[in-house]
């Protein structure tokens, strides 16, 4: 993959630094940050990291280890589409771990990883909150509940034509 | 003001809102606007009504009608039957489990709801989450000018200790003793945070309670300000829960323009702020020490205690931290007296405590009980039983800190400390019911399977020690289980409970010993006869013809993707089990019901 050059990305660069402005003088600054950032980028490039560890001086093994350490922070790119399929006891139960296997044959990738289109990310995710429907699963802001192996594909078909 | 002749309730909480109330509201607006009845009827969205099972859910009032499983094309003839000709839609209502003959017309003829006691979730499904009004409606923010205006912050942590309320996180830490710490602590900046970082899997109280009710948890955290001497307060939650953020974003800042937070709090010198901190999903952010270091913007990893986060919390300033649903009930009880609230549960755990219903019961949803109540009274009379005839085989409580219940202890009242005696713990109200189908070996391995994943990797005990349980448990129920791999689990798991750094890992074990305390059985059968007595663990799982039910017919065989079935026409048929590859296609497909997991 090409390598991520930030003074190309001009708009969003003066975003994070307005983002930037806005938490410095607060107290615990860097989460809210990151949370943005991510937002912005869609994950956190080392570039990203980098700048925001000189506009808050710290180093920039701090910023890596807070990204790696939460599973909602990325530093590898995400797909446009984010399958979260939940792996929460409700819906462990009630079969979730078949709608997992189900998403691995369709999309032909495993949890965590990218269809190499750039389409879909598939993640086995925690609980959603959402146990009374379960098995649940959440492609981006979409919630889908009380599934069945069956239903997958054509969940999916719908998010492959847009 | 505007009156009324009718309100309709539209549950906006996430059950309901998965299955669609959105497009719900849309078609009430427009066909209310055809009819020209915007100014006769009330549309009002709600949070959660607690039934997830049968949403979205849609009441009527004055009558009370529920009408269950709604979809967007029935909105027309509620409208057209109900609103204009005074008809109720009976086909429409809520049809009850319990009585296959009735239809219950009104919410409180719900089975559901009658053995319930709604104290913490009072406004879930009654206000509008997004109107401040309405919660101002409902007696909001009356227990905060009380505070403010007739009562000193001692009186206020007197009244909470009186009232018996324990931290309604897991641990049943009493909440006034924990208010008097972070009060006497000494020290000019103090904080009063909210954990909302509701992790446990298959709990979903806290998140219904800030989705349906976040004026309730802005208000308790400013009476808790007032009492511990802070200006400021923080709401941890989970990014994963993006409709609480929201409305949390909305509350905060209608309480801040009508004065209810921010400077001069009714006109008095008290000030108090509120700010949200996203989590980032990490399930140990769930334990306090943690949690602070997420505010700070660190690695969320413990710190030993002492120090006590009442002593040295965020930023090394004192501290207080309390769960959503512990602040819930803190308006009700400045309101109505701790008296009042201690005359329900039981001697030792006061109140109610909120369940969230999941996994092989009927009513899957969102159950508010008294302490006391037993497990048999919230899985058969409130979530209405087992779905297809099945046994019950245990109940989940506690999360991955927790353990199994067996049906020999349905009939415990549930409170925090007979929950302990029998080996799992109230936790945070996750309920899980879980049926002959679920091995709890392969359960067992799950709840590992989580551990191992969220440990934060700072203590050995847990970074290591959950790590090789949970190679035992792959090692069972792959079929490799030897005699002593029990043994070596029990060892194991009481070594890291006693020697984890915090609340994670002391934990950990407990779904393992639970399960080998009261499923011994199954582990044995794993271990000695190679068998997964529930039919889950695939390399264990046998499918067997039963020659008595077998007719011969060859569907079967058709049906086997790897030829393993053979057998002459009419006559018994039988299975290769070295080539079975246990895909279960044969089993679906027998006509007879000759084909069993075994």
């Amino acid at each position: 993959m090409s390598r991520f050059i930030l003074a190309e990305h001009e708009e969003k660069l003066a975003e994070l630094n307005r983002i930037i402005d806005e938490y410095k003088g607060k107290e615990g600054p860097l989460m809210p940050i990151l949370t943005k950032a991510q937002e912005l980028f869609g994950y956190l490039p080392y570039e990203v990291q980098a700048h925001i560890a000189e506009a808050l001086d710290i180093p920039v093994s701090d910023i890596y280890g807070v990204a790696t350490f939460y599973s909602q922070f990325s530093v590898k790119p995400k797909g446009k589409y984010k399958i979260g399929v939940c792996m929460g006891t409700a819906c462990y139960v009630k079969g979730s771990q078949l709608i997992l296997n189900e998403l691995i044959k369709e999309l032909g990738v495993q949890p965590g990883d990218t269809t190499e289109d750039g389409r879909f990310t598939l993640e086995a995710t925690r609980c959603l909150g959402a146990c009374g429907l379960a098995p649940v699963m959440m492609i981006n802001e979409d919630v889908y509940g009380r599934l069945k192996p069956e239903d997958v594909k054509g969940i999916l078909d719908k998010y492959r034509d847009k | 003001m505007k009156l009324y002749r009718s309100h309709v309730l539209v549950c906006g909480g996430t059950g309901c809102h998965s299955s669609g109330s959105a497009g719900i509201m849309d078609a009430f607006q427009a066909e209310l606007k055809k009819h020209k009845l915007e100014d006769e009827i009330k549309l009002v969205g709600t949070g959660c009504f607690g039934l997830c099972a049968v949403g979205p859910v849609v009441v009527v009032y004055p009558e009370g009608a529920f009408y269950s499983g709604i979809k967007a094309e029935d909105v027309p003839r509620i409208v057209e039957e109900h609103l204009l000709k005074g008809r109720i839609v009976n086909d429409l209502l809520y049809h009850d489990h319990a009585k296959a003959e009735d239809i219950v017309s009104t919410l409180d003829e719900v089975e559901f709801y009658k053995k319930q006691k709604r104290m913490a979730l009072r406004n879930c499904g009654v206000i509008n989450p997004e109107k401040i009004e309405e919660y101002i409606a409902f007696d909001g923010y009356k227990a905060l000018a009380k505070v403010l205006t007739e009562m000193t912050p001692m009186d206020v942590i007197n009244e909470i200790k009186a009232s018996g309320l324990r931290g309604r996180g897991g641990a049943g830490f009493p909440t006034g003793l924990k208010w008097e710490f972070a009060r006497k602590a000494p020290g000019d900046k103090k904080y009063v945070c909210c954990n909302a970082d509701e992790g446990d899997p298959g709990a979903f109280m806290d998140r219904s309670l800030l989705e349906g009710d976040p004026h309730s948890i802005l208000e308790a955290m400013a009476i808790a300000g007032y009492a511990i001497g802070s200006d400021q307060g923080y709401i941890y939650v989970r990014a994963e829960y993006p409709i609480a953020v929201k409305r949390l974003s909305i509350a905060i800042e209608q309480a801040k323009e009508l004065g209810l937070l921010g400077k001069n709090i009714f006109g008095t010198d008290f000030s108090f702020d509120i700010e949200l901190r996203l989590g980032a999903g990490a399930f140990v952010c769930g334990e306090e020490t943690a949690l602070m270091r997420s505010i700070e913007g660190k690695r969320g990893e413990p710190t030993p205690r002492p120090p006590f986060p009442a002593v040295k919390g965020v930023f090394a300033k004192p501290t207080l931290l309390n769960n959503v649903e512990t602040y819930a009930n803190i308006p009700q009880i400045i309101l109505n007296g701790a008296e009042w609230f201690a005359q329900v549960g039981t001697e030792k755990s006061k109140g109610t405590k909120v369940f969230a219903l999941g996994g092989k019961i009927n009513n899957t949803g969102l159950v508010e009980v008294p302490m006391g109540t037993t497990l048999r009274e919230i899985i058969y009379d409130i979530g209405g039983g087992i779905p297809n005839g099945k046994k019950f085989k245990a109940a989940q409580t506690g999360g991955p800190s927790g353990g199994c219940i067996p049906a020999e202890h349905l009939d415990t009242p549930i409170d925090y400390d007979s929950l302990a005696k029998i080996g799992s713990m109230m936790g945070s109200g996750g309920l899980i019911v879980m049926d002959e189908d679920n091995c709890m070996v392969d359960i067992a391995r799950f709840f590992l399977d989580f551990t191992v994943d969220e440990s934060c990797g700072k203590c050995p005990p847990c970074r290591i020690g959950t790590k090789r349980m949970l190679e035992l448990l792959d090692k069972i129920t792959s079929g490799n289980g030897e005699e002593g791999d029990i043994e070596k689990l029990e060892e194991l798991g009481n070594n890291i409970k006693a020697a984890a750094l915090c609340g994670l890992g002391q934990t950990a074990p407990n779904p393992v010993l639970s399960t080998i305390m009261y499923f011994r059985d199954e582990y044995e059968a794993h271990i000695k006869e190679k068998r997964c007595p529930a039919g889950v663990c695939r390399n264990l799982l046998r499918y067997v013809i039963s020659s008595d039910l077998c007719r011969g017919c060859g569907l079967c065989t058709k049906v086997c993707p790897v030829s393993a079935i053979s057998g002459e026409r009419k006559a018994p048929h039988s299975i290769d089990p070295d080539k079975c590859i246990k895909c279960g296609a044969c089993a679906e497909k027998c006509p007879f019901h000759a084909i069993t997991k075994g």
